[in-house]
Order: structure tokens, then sequence, then C-alpha cells
């Protein structure tokens, strides 16, 4: 048994989830909203460790580097969309593609 | 044990929030590093060295890397030096380092207790990186599989959403304006 209580490490990764939930709200900067995401994927896969590391079980590890690998991929093409987003409207507001003309 | 688990907690808590609230996509990328250098030392304290490990390599690193080099890319031509100078006072770092040196004391401080021959650290829920392979190469192989899948699906979609279409017309039509082309592209 950790000597760490597992409701403290789901506490921590409740918390850092809110955090990017309201920093996605309330940003409107594109690169923001990117890294918002990231930090809410990194307090999921804490909240994995945190439970793996309760049943003392490698699955939550497991579990943390699939969503490593997700991650790296999403930011990949979330990083190629905001380059097309400033090449064709010359901003970094989220607001100005509003419109999804095709 | 649980010191250095509810410090590091703190310093990932209070560097996120300093990411949320800066108006500089840079200064919040170096709270961003902390706050994954933070997390990094909660998954040490879990008994999970091996992805204490990789979340500074790939997320502190690789991810991280990524952002700045688009952020390098986009504003290249609209910040100058002066900018670059602002950009270095003390103040500005001071407050990112204070935290990694928090969380190198506690990684300091884990070392050295894991060399006492006494050692208080992780007992039980000790998972290391040999249990972790096992499981990931047994019956996990499908998911490693699909992991492949995703990554490949994401270098082909980032390949071709960021290329710059080039446009290829003949010399002697050069003549058209672009803006009209560019409008019939979107």
């Amino acid at each position: 048994m950790t000597t760490i209580p597992m409701e403290t490490g789901l506490l921590l990764a409740g918390v850092l989830f809110m955090l990017g939930l309201i920093s996605v709200m309330i940003r409107r900067n594109i690169i923001f909203m990117l890294i918002s995401v990231e930090i809410m994927l990194n307090a999921a896969g804490l909240a994995f460790i945190v439970a793996g590391s309760h049943w003392a079980q490698p699955d939550g590890q497991i579990m943390f580097i699939f969503i490593l690998t997700m991650a790296a991929a999403e930011v990949s093409v979330g990083l190629a969309l905001i380059l097309q987003i400033h090449h064709q409207l010359k901003t970094l507001n989220s607001d100005a593609a509003n419109f999804m003309r095709g | 044990m649980e010191l250095t688990f509810y410090i590091a907690a703190a310093v990932a808590v209070l560097a996120t929030i300093m990411v949320i609230t800066r108006y500089n996509m840079i200064h919040a990328l170096l709270y961003l590093v902390v706050s994954f250098l933070a997390v990094a030392v909660v998954f040490l304290t879990m008994g999970a060295p091996f992805m204490a490990a990789l979340e500074v390599i790939v997320y502190a690193g690789a991810i991280v890397v990524l952002i700045i080099f688009v952020i390098m890319m986009l504003s290249l031509t609209r910040e100058d030096v002066e900018q670059e100078k602002a950009w270095l006072q003390p103040k500005l770092w001071m407050g990112p380092a204070l935290l990694s040196f928090v969380l190198l004391a506690e990684l300091v401080y884990l070392l050295v207790i894991a060399e006492m021959p006494a050692a208080p650290a992780v007992a039980g829920s000790y998972v290391d990186a040999r249990a972790v392979g096992l499981a990931l190469y047994g019956p996990y192989v499908l998911g490693v599989q699909l992991s492949g899948i995703l990554l490949m699906a994401g270098i082909v979609g980032a390949y071709h959403l960021g290329r710059q279409k080039k446009k290829v017309i003949h010399r002697f039509l050069q003549e058209k304006e672009p803006q009209k082309e560019r409008s019939a592209a979107i």
C-alpha cells in the first residue's frame, strides 16, 4: 500500500483537469487552447497512474503510455492545423475561424 | 514521502495556474515545462519511475519543443531583437527557476533516501518498467499496434495539413491574380 491516499492523487488530477478546462473556455488564442488540451490529457494520465499505483498493477501505466501516444499525435495534427489557420487567416484568434466555408 | 508528493502537487497546481494566466506564449510554455516536471515527480512518488521518465522526455521534451517551434515559425517576422532582449529579464525566468529548483531539491532528496539501506520509500506499490513492458507486449499488444496506426495517421495528417500549397503556374500565365487564386482555394 502506498502511503499517499488515493483521494489526494485523484483530487490533484481533478484540479489540473479543471484548470485546463477553464483555460480552454476563457482563452481565445488557439495555441493556448492547444496547451490547455495538453494539460487536460496530462491530468487524465495522472488519474490513471494514481489508480495503477493504488492497486499496484501495471495497467494504469500502460494506459498512460497510450494517452502519451495520443497526445503526441494530437499535438502534431493540431499544430499543423494552427499553421494552416495562421497562413489563411493571418491571426491566431479562434473566433476568426467561425465560418467553416469548405 | 508524503511531503514530497504534496510539495510536487502544489508546484504542479501553481505552475498550471501560471500557465493559464500568462499573456505571453513563451512564458506560459516555461511554466508548462515546470508543471510537467512536477507531475513527473508526482509519478516518481507514486512508484512509477518509468512513467516519470516518459513524462519528462515526451511531454516536457518533445511536445513543448514542437509548440515552441511553431510559435517561432509563426512570429518570426513580427517579434524582433528588442522583444527578445525584453524577454530575458530575470523576473521573467525567476518564477519557473524557483519552482523547478523546488523540484530539483525533491529529486535529490528522493535519490538520497533511495540510497539508504532502510528505505522508507515506495514499498508495495512500486511498479517498475519490467512489469510494464511485460504487460504492454503481453495482453496489450493489440493496443500497441493501434498506437502505431494512430501515430502513422498523425504523421500523414500533419504532413498533409501542414504542407503549404505550392501553386504550379506556367510562366506565361504568371500575370493571373494570386488573390483570386487563394479565394478560389478557400
